[in-house]
């Protein structure tokens, strides 16, 4: 993966996750672009696009669209999937999750994905695994300085 | 100072801005506020401070003073700070600011930590961002998390690895040693993220690839991973509808890919399981799907048996029927790239795929013009090209284009006979006909003249679509052409092929004459409709009115149309004996291929009396004889000159290339009436304004010569030189026949060397009588600018008693006289 972006139904970036080294304005120019494209397309048209030398894989859930970005060799459908899984992960963190949870804890999404996807490759193939992680790094937050952590990591370590 | 603001406060006070200005204000007023705290070095609020950069950025705005900011609270040690730190490093550090490798310190440290989700933190910063730089300083740390038994950090530290090798190829060995049992870990994080750093490995080296094929055994390994994935039991950890683990099945199916491709034994070893995933993967959701789609794509790579690329074919024909589009594209997709390998599979699912034509997305539309065209062949191309011109009339203008150059390709190929074809472009040129490619023009004027036989029907359409519309410039610049040219056919009323339109030569002069004057008609079209009034001065018998017509445009604002004007008015006053001769007829044109840009060319049925300029246009289509030069081994031959008519000199031409390698060529002509040498021609080409007689005075002197003879065929060559231009040799071949029977059919040919330029004119008759008692001659004009010695090969073909002779022969002993 290249890159992904979320955002609204009227352009608003909500998370944007770049995998390539690129210039603020670039990234600008690209993120308009993308977004652009994807929103005039029609409800019936299929999830592929091809742009530039990529190819942009996107789903609309309720009022936020999930936009990914692949090389040429890559697995469209499978990147569907990967983008369901972002999706399954985040509703299970928020439990039901909405665009206005994802606005007010940007910084949660970002964990979560972090935490599935490194490099732009799913790190993690098990939902469970990826949720307790998340959970236990949350927990880590509350603790005070870090030596108290390895009493921590021995009793959750995974 | 009072605390800065919460985060969660923050954004709600943005989001109640109700204008871009209103935000703007508030943003700025925050960025303040968050600077003079940087500026304190306030340790508590750092990390709130920049989560609300990071916000603000997202918004748009800049947030580069918040940077060093970031490599503070990685250097913290409350993991809240580590992880907005990491966080906004992602964000807002990349390679371009040299800012970023002050980190490296950092991630070093925190690659070491005694907390796994802080390693975790480092990990992840690496692998998404690192530069170049800081991959090569910490590779041996990742290497060595590489080798912990640690899964959590094992997978982290794989897909670092991954990131390390795509910034510093070189590093990759190092990295080997820590693959060897990647994959008998029994956690599914480790075994996807070791799958991709072996496929990334295997990508990049091919010395890698071999070796993981010979030596660690990769193959087995992997259809054993695969197998047990689908023969094991419902596992809820990592079950997707059913389905367990199907993006690390993706992921091993993807590398056995790269190991099978061109490797008999590997691709042996992986048929079963293919075979065995291809059958028993569930279709009815995207995943299962997704798994096919992968499975389909590797068969189609490696070396499988037959038997399994038709089940992939098939699969892939399924998908074509499939209500998800999803599922429809990638199909088309997939069967794009194999339709050449395996053409007679695909062409079974041929009607599938020209339905998709009809879909509404515009990216399986595509798809499938493509395939379509890959997918016409002699049989089907009555059925295909409907539904192609359908789809041409009501796709979207993106298409046309495309389109109408695939028809043109399509019908050229594979067209019926004749008329079908005609008829085809007619169509295209009538529905399409703004969007057709520009050298469609000319290449289509090519194929009109090769269609001799259907010059009236074509004249007669073509000027029957220019009564309906004249915007579409090719066809209006077609249909001009063609009217000069066949404009007598038109009047007279000659069409076999459809019922003939009446039609008066003042009908057809005022449709050339609208186009004059049309504001739709480009300035190119113009000039095609100027020379066609011209030419049909000869065809026609209102003369007065083209005269008038050309004269009125000779002060034409338009400097092209302007000197077409004046030349064209020349010709009626000073040169009005030539003009029959220049006005005639165009010869067939040689197709060869694709043409790129030629020199001027000068046949005998379009000269102009002066400079080149305007030759581009009514050139072109005579430059298709210039593509001669380009199948003669890329030489940068000279032109072509050809001064024949129908039938005999399409074959000789093609022969001739065969035969005289990188010499120039000239065809062979039949006998016609042009006129005979004594009539004075314009001068040769580019060779200034004036036209005057060339054969005034023979040079005196230069000795004739035996150019051939053999089997009692005798040809001799006379010179004379030009005078206006010292370059020109012209030479008169005499061919005589001592033998007792007559030589009939004679053609004879010539080719020169690249640097001279040769014109032939029409022999005097086609027969050599026996015995001497007549003979033929023909006319040769050499152009000679450089003042080299002239040599030549001639072919010469006859029928000599019932059977065809033929020679070929070097003549190198011109007189010095005749060329210096």
């Amino acid at each position: 993966m290249r890159f992904m972006l979320l955002f609204s139904r009227q352009g608003k970036l909500r998370l944007q996750k770049w995998y390539v080294p690129l210039s603020d304005p670039q990234k600008k120019k690209i993120s308009r672009e993308v977004i652009q494209m994807v929103l005039a397309r029609k409800p019936k048209m299929c999830s592929f696009l091809e742009w530039r030398d990529l190819k942009i894989v996107y789903k609309r859930y309720a009022s936020l669209y999930f936009c990914c970005a692949v090389e040429d060799q890559e697995n469209e459908l499978i990147t569907l999937e990967i983008i369901h899984r972002y999706v399954e992960l985040l509703d299970k963190y928020f439990g039901s999750v909405c665009e206005l949870d994802i606005i007010f804890n940007f910084e949660k999404a970002y964990y979560i994905l972090d935490e599935f996807i490194l490099g732009g490759e799913a790190q993690e193939t098990s939902k469970k695994i990826v949720l307790k992680a998340i959970e236990q790094a949350d927990m880590l937050q509350e603790v005070g300085p870090i030596y108290f952590m390895k009493a921590f990591s021995a009793r959750w370590a995974i | 100072m009072p605390a800065p603001i919460r985060l969660r406060e923050l954004i709600r006070t943005i989001r109640t801005a109700r204008t871009q200005a209103e935000e703007r204000e508030m943003i700025q007023k925050e960025c303040a506020a968050i600077r003079s705290s940087f500026r304190e070095e306030d340790n508590t609020y750092r990390c709130r401070n920049v989560a609300k950069l990071l916000y603000m950025h997202m918004l748009g705005y800049p947030a580069h003073f918040g940077q060093l900011e970031c490599l503070k609270l990685i250097a913290s040690q409350k993991f809240t700070d580590k992880r907005i730190g990491y966080l906004g490093a992602m964000l807002l550090l990349d390679e371009r600011q040299d800012v970023h490798l002050l980190m490296t310190n950092c991630i070093k440290n925190d690659l070491n930590h005694s907390t796994q989700y802080v390693q975790g933190l480092a990990l992840c910063t690496l692998g998404c961002m690192g530069s170049s730089e800081m991959c090569r300083d910490l590779a041996g740390e990742v290497e060595k998390l590489l080798k912990t038994s640690n899964s959590y950090l094992r997978k982290k530290a794989a897909l670092c690895a991954v990131h390390v090798i795509r910034k510093v190829p070189e590093l990759m060995e190092m990295f080997l040693p820590a693959t060897k049992n990647l994959l008998s870990e029994k956690n599914h994080g480790v075994l996807h993220t070791s799958v991709v750093l072996l496929t990334e490995m295997c990508e990049r080296s091919p010395d890698m690839l071999t070796h993981f094929r010979k030596n660690e055994k990769l193959v087995p390994q992997l259809v054993r991973i695969l197998k047990n994935l689908i023969m094991s039991g419902y596992s809820p950890e990592h079950d997707v509808s059913g389905i367990s683990d199907p993006f690390l099945q993706v992921r091993i199916l993807r590398l056995l890919r790269i190991l099978g491709k061109s490797d008999d034994d590997s691709s042996e070893a992986m048929n079963d399981i293919l075979a065995q995933v291809a059958t028993n993967t569930e279709t009815s959701k995207n995943v299962g799907n997704a798994i096919l789609y992968e499975t389909v794509l590797t068969i189609m790579d490696i070396k499988s048996e037959s038997g399994l690329r038709v089940l992939a074919i098939n699969i892939l024909g399924r998908f074509l029927l499939n209500n998800d589009k999803n599922i429809r594209y990638v199909a088309l997709t997939s069967l794009l790239k194999t339709v050449q390998t395996d053409h007679n599979a695909v062409q079974r699912h041929r009607s599938t795929i020209v339905d998709c034509l009809k879909d509404l997305d515009v990216s399986i539309k595509r798809r499938a013009m493509e395939l379509s065209f890959a997918l016409v062949n002699g049989n089907n191309i009555r059925g295909m090209m409907k539904e192609l011109l359908y789809f041409l009339d009501s796709c979207d203008p993106e298409f046309k284009a495309d389109c109408a150059s695939g028809v043109f390709l399509a019908a050229e190929k594979y067209a019926p006979s004749k008329r079908w074809h005609i008829d085809t472009i007619m169509r295209v040129l009538t529905t399409a006909g703004s969007y057709v490619r520009d050298d469609s023009v000319p290449n289509l004027i090519q194929l009109i003249t090769n269609s001799v036989e259907m010059h009236a029907y074509t004249v007669q359409r073509l000027y029957k679509a220019l009564l309906d519309d004249i915007s579409q410039q090719p066809l209006v610049q077609v249909a001009s052409w063609c009217i000069g040219e066949y404009g007598d056919l038109l009047v007279s009323g000659q069409c076999e092929e459809e019922e003939p339109i009446q039609v008066t030569e003042d009908e057809v002069l005022d449709v050339l004459e609208g186009l004059l004057v049309s504001n739709l008609s480009t300035p190119v079209t113009r000039g095609y409709s100027l020379t066609a009034i011209m030419k049909l001065s000869t065809r026609f018998s209102s003369v007065n009115r083209i005269k008038k017509v050309v004269s009125i445009y000779g002060s034409s604002i338009d400097v092209e149309l302007q000197q077409r004007a004046v030349e064209y008015n020349a010709l009626f006053k000073k040169y009005d004996h030539m003009r029959p001769a220049l006005l005639e007829r165009m010869p067939i044109m040689e197709k060869t291929a694709t043409n790129g840009p030629t020199e001027i060319v000068q046949t005998n049925g379009e000269t102009e009396s002066s400079d080149s300029k305007h030759m581009p246009s009514i050139a072109q289509p005579a430059n298709q004889a210039n593509d001669l030069l380009d199948l003669l081994g890329g030489h940068d031959v000279g032109p072509v000159i050809q001064t024949a008519l129908p039938t005999k000199p399409a074959s000789a031409g093609g022969e001739l290339l065969d035969l005289l390698g990188d010499l120039s060529l000239s065809g062979g002509p039949a006998p016609s009436p042009t006129p005979s040498v004594t009539i004075s021609q314009p001068p040769f080409l580019l060779d200034g304004l004036s036209s005057q007689p060339l054969f005034n005075d023979t040079a005196a002197g230069i000795p004739p010569m035996t150019a051939y003879n053999k089997n009692g065929l005798k040809i001799e060559f006379t010179f004379e030189r030009s005078n206006p231009n010292p370059n020109i040799s012209v030479i008169t071949i005499h061919a005589s026949n001592t033998t007792e029977a007559d030589m009939t059919d004679f053609v004879f040919q010539a080719a020169v060397p690249k640097t001279f330029q040769l014109q032939l004119l029409s022999p005097s008759s086609n027969v050599v009588p026996a015995l001497n008692q007549g003979n033929i001659t023909q006319v040769i004009r050499v152009l000679n600018p450089q003042k080299q010695q002239l040599r030549m090969r001639i072919k010469l073909t006859y029928t000599y008693k019932g059977a065809p002779v033929q020679d070929l022969a070097e003549v190198n002993n011109f007189p010095p006289q005749s060329w210096q």
